[in-house]
């Protein structure tokens, strides 16, 4: 060992190449925009058939989770209602909620078929970010399946991101309650175009993220308006549903209000999504 | 080479783990930083060279699949194997209270790391939130895994030691 260490460069050296590489990878891929390219190939084939494998056997165990745990609750809520009548009663309301509920995401439907029809692939949600500062995650399906950067990807109603990189068999999505992300939005009843961009703190204090920037009338816009995205994005399709309101304040400047939105969309459960394959395609000087 | 494809199978299921496993496993949204653990641990079992080697090719892979541009994850990884290197004559196998300082250390600094490049050049200045709400907690649960993956990075350290030793007495 000692004689092959003589020959062999210092480590600092090394480091020092590994570091100027590095510098020159990142000025390179931020300015030109570029991606890993035969990296994300190579890597893609490698990683993503073992993270779906690993799904698969974790999604497993979690349905007889499931299954066990709702069998145990089924006996437990069968001797409670044997000797309980009175929870009978507590069902009905809660079926009154969700008939309540199911109302609401009947209006949401209709609201949905408005917009047009898009082209859309289903795709699982494979991988989450592996730290815990940014908020981006793996899809099983990429560019053997047309999916390409800047497309949009939805979850029921809502938005969720937007595809930031593609490998031949996954693609990167950053959701919008990414630190990182920005979305023009507008609210849906008078237009009013807002910025709304991700925030870490904010998401994981109460779940909402924020909004900024936004032009109306006095007091036009209230708490439970419906965002959606705005008309002058480039790359966000028009009118779809970002999230609602909760809280919302006039600046300091007295012009613009800003203020939090609670994601149509949970984040915290989503295993399913859909990629919206028409791009909005813009002309560009 | 057995060494090399070990490691690569090492990276491999921590990477693994912390994208799907411990991001299921996740206390209040916080998950341990597998990578990090690895990193630095085999940074003070053997040796600066090896611990960059290794941090950057964690980083990379990070880089590919979840960073936004290529190449910074992997050098501030690098960076940690690299320093983590100059521990290796403080090293004892049985002692657990330097590795577990060591990757407390260099999870944190990646995190401050993290933090000031990411978060504090776009301006989120509020550090004491992410202190206590990001990095403390991830701190906390990385340690509580490392407890169990440094015996089992450190078991098979030694195995492939044992080994490299078994065959160059026999070509020496």
């Amino acid at each position: 060992m000692r004689r092959k260490s003589k020959h062999s460069m210092p480590t600092r050296y090394t480091l020092m190449i590994l570091t100027g590489l590095c510098l020159m990878v990142m000025f390179v891929s931020f300015t030109l925009n570029l991606s890993g390219g035969p990296l994300n190939s190579i890597a893609g084939y490698i990683f993503i058939p073992m993270q779906n494998g690993i799904n698969e056997v974790g999604t497993w165990f979690v349905n007889r989770a499931e299954d066990l745990k709702t069998m145990r609750d089924v006996m437990q809520e069968n001797k409670e209602l044997q000797t309980q009548v009175d929870k009978l009663t507590q069902d009905l309301s809660t079926i009154k909620l969700e008939q309540y509920e199911l109302n609401n995401l009947r209006e949401l439907m209709e609201l949905d078929q408005k917009y047009p029809s898009y082209d859309k692939v289903a795709a699982r949600v494979i991988g989450n970010d592996g730290g815990n500062w940014f908020n981006t995650f793996l899809i099983d399906k990429g560019e053997n399946d047309g999916i390409e950067k800047d497309m949009n990807v939805i979850a029921g109603s809502g938005l969720v991101g937007i595809v930031i990189d593609t490998g031949p068999n996954y693609a990167k999505v950053r959701s919008i309650i990414d630190d990182a992300s920005n979305v023009s939005g507008m609210a849906l009843s008078s237009a009013d175009r807002c910025i709304v961009n991700g925030n870490l703190a904010s998401m994981n204090k109460e779940q909402v993220i924020q909004f900024s920037d936004l032009k109306c009338e006095d007091d036009s816009v209230k708490a439970g308006e419906q965002l959606v995205t705005s008309h002058i994005s480039d790359k966000y399709l028009e009118g779809i549903l970002i999230g609602y309101v909760s809280t919302i304040n006039r600046d300091p400047n007295n012009l613009t209000y800003s203020g939090t939105v609670t994601p149509a969309v949970d984040f915290q459960h989503l295993q399913e999504v859909l990629v919206i394959l028409d791009k909005k395609t813009i002309q560009k000087d | 080479m057995r060494r090399k494809i070990t490691v690569f199978i090492i990276i491999a299921v921590c990477f693994l783990l912390q994208s799907t496993l411990f991001q299921a496993l996740a206390f209040a949204s916080i998950s341990p930083n597998l990578l990090i653990a690895v990193t630095s641990a085999f940074g003070f079992m053997r040796g600066r060279k090896e611990g960059m080697w290794i941090g950057f090719f964690s980083g990379l892979l990070l880089d590919i699949f979840y960073g936004n541009v290529i190449g910074f994850y992997a050098l501030v990884y690098a960076y940690i194997g690299y320093v983590n290197g100059f521990f290796r004559k403080m090293f004892f196998p049985d002692d657990i209270k330097l590795p577990l300082i060591l990757i407390a250390t260099s999870d944190f600094s990646y995190n401050i790391l993290v933090y000031v490049f990411l978060f504090f050049l776009r301006g989120r200045f509020q550090f004491d939130y992410y202190l206590v709400h990001i990095m403390l907690p991830e701190l906390v649960y990385t340690i509580l895994v490392t407890i169990v993956l440094y015996f089992v990075i450190l078991k098979i350290n030694q195995r492939l030691e044992a080994i490299e030793k078994r065959r160059a007495s026999k070509f020496g």
